[in-house]
């Protein structure tokens, strides 16, 4: 219990009428990578967003370092959120402000740092990232990667324990999305990091994981590290894995059948 | 049979809808009030006061020039008839102070400014800083929202003031200037009618209202939008409407409280 800095049991969570997750339980090691790949639009931004705190399921529980998230105050659940830390797909950096602001952000709200101690960090941070050379640019000048980049540095501010990305590959270059995998296991290493990693770019995040999970049909359906993941026998991991188009995932969104919807349309 | 009990289900869900819009306006009203006191917020506001009250002062300056001026055109086409141009000085004035300088400020503060709120806000949702920032344990209501409310509470009565000062100096402009009412009766008149209590005062205390409803409305109508092009595009137009909406609407209530009963 004491290694899981992330620990979830019989989690259900429903958005409206539409069931998420049906009975999901995970744990997520201390000082690991842990992968959660699935289908696009299978909730997997959704469930950074309970580790969070953000959104609260309808049953469960999910435990950050042996604290129930969603049964905490809320000045707690702030605590808490101080030593996590979210990277967003769209880097969600503040536009009016500088790439050096926005890394200086957190430290300047939670901290009470002189202003020359803020520049040494926040330098530091970028350096981290490569890119000490933007500080001054504003987001609008970055591009994709440069501002993932610049937002894991942010990420990164106030040394947090756990770092949780959201699809930090989607829409890479090759080179960016190989900048991003060496980032991400170096930092987790160097900052003694945990490292939840959301993604569908199965082949990158294998590489760098201790263990995956994958999700799909509201539960998860393979588990193990990347070895056991590939040799998986479950006809749905494979499906997922080698990107078929057809197979236990169906191509098709759920209809009637094509014949009687279209003959009682002609009706 | 079906229908009815379909149209009572949905008379229902709306019913429940607005409830929790209102519940969660409320909420968010009460998190901005509650979030001033904080100094590093008062900073904030003072920066948000530049955007939305400084940058707002063109138009509203303009504006109360020329209604001053059409003010005084047409009450001295009225009042010349009966030889009564000297008090065009206290009917522009009290029109200004009394109805127009809160009303028209408050319309176009819900335009120019109320409408930017909610499109800055429902931007901020839709590229997640704001989720971004509650992940960094730090309240949207306080670092994002207070600012905004108190900047723009503070900012609406000032510019009141200043498009009525305007407006009457577009009135003497017109009226003594160009139409030839006698200056020393225009200020003189206008000074001994006008009353402070009265008029003044109870012009600031509905721009203050004014301001309260059109800032509340943005900043909701942007941080409850959906975060899409199309959201944004809706929460910006009902901001506008529902505040100018919510202006015309009050300002009888407080026209009638005020000045209704002798």
């Amino acid at each position: 219990m004491q290694d899981n800095i992330v620990s979830i049991s019989n989690m259900q969570f429903s958005r409206g009428e539409r069931q998420i997750y049906k009975d999901i339980s995970l744990s997520v090691k201390r000082g690991g990578i842990t992968a959660v790949m699935g289908p696009s639009g299978i909730g997997k931004t959704t469930l950074l967003k309970i580790i969070g705190g953000q959104l609260t399921p309808s049953d469960g529980e999910v435990l950050f370092q042996n604290e129930n998230v969603h049964q905490v105050s809320r000045n707690r659940l702030y605590e808490m959120r101080r030593k996590m830390s979210m990277l967003f797909q769209s880097g969600a950096l503040f536009t009016n402000i500088s790439v050096f602001d926005n890394v200086a952000f957190p430290l300047r709200e939670h901290t009470k740092l002189d202003e020359s101690i803020i520049h040494t960090i926040v330098m530091l941070k970028l350096e981290a990232v490569g890119l000490r050379g933007a500080a001054a640019l504003m987001p609008s000048e970055l591009s994709g990667g440069m501002a993932r980049r610049a937002a894991l540095a942010r990420a990164i501010a106030l040394d947090p324990d756990l770092i949780m990305y959201d699809e930090p590959f989607a829409g890479q270059d090759p080179i960016s999305m190989g900048v991003l995998v060496t980032l991400i296991k170096a930092l987790n290493k160097a900052l003694d990091l945990t490292s939840i990693v959301v993604t569908h770019d199965v082949s990158e995040v294998l590489e760098i994981a201790d263990y995956a999970y994958i999700l799909a049909n509201k539960t998860i359906i393979g588990a193990g590290t990347p070895e056991e993941i590939k040799q998986s026998d479950s006809a749905l991991v494979q499906q997922f894995l080698q990107g078929k188009a057809d197979g236990p995932v169906p191509f098709h969104f759920p209809a009637d059948d094509l014949s009687t919807q279209l003959l009682g349309a002609s009706k | 049979m079906s229908q009815v009990a379909n149209y009572f289900v949905k008379l229902g869900r709306s019913a429940i809808d607005t409830i929790g819009a209102v519940g969660q306006a409320s909420l968010m009203l009460f998190g901005a009030l509650f979030a001033f006191p904080k100094w590093k917020n008062v900073r904030l506001t003072i920066a948000q006061m530049y955007v939305v009250g400084v940058q707002s002062l063109l138009i509203i300056m303009v504006s109360g020039l020329f209604i001053g001026m059409v003010m005084a055109l047409q009450g001295y086409t009225i009042l010349v008839n009966y030889g009564a141009e000297g008090s065009l000085g206290p009917m522009v004035a009290l029109s200004i102070l009394r109805e127009l300088g809160p009303v028209v400020t408050a319309l176009l503060f819900a335009g120019r400014a109320g409408s930017a709120l909610t499109a800055e806000i429902g931007l901020m949702k839709a590229t997640e800083q704001l989720s971004s920032l509650e992940m960094m344990a730090i309240d949207p209501l306080r670092r994002i929202i207070s600012p905004r409310f108190w900047a723009g509470v503070i900012s609406m009565p000032m510019l009141a003031i200043i498009f009525s000062a305007i407006g009457i100096l577009g009135g003497h402009l017109v009226g003594v200037d160009w139409l030839g009412v006698d200056s020393g009766s225009y200020w003189s008149i206008m000074q001994a009618t006008v009353d402070w209590n009265q008029d003044v005062v109870n012009g600031i205390i509905k721009s203050f209202v004014f301001a309260l409803v059109v800032v509340w409305i943005a900043l909701f109508k942007g941080y409850s939008c959906i975060p899409t092009s199309e959201g944004i595009s809706q929460a910006t137009t009902q901001t506008v409407v529902f505040s100018s909406l919510a202006i015309l609407g009050l300002d009888f209530i407080l026209t009638a409280l005020m000045f209704g009963i002798n």
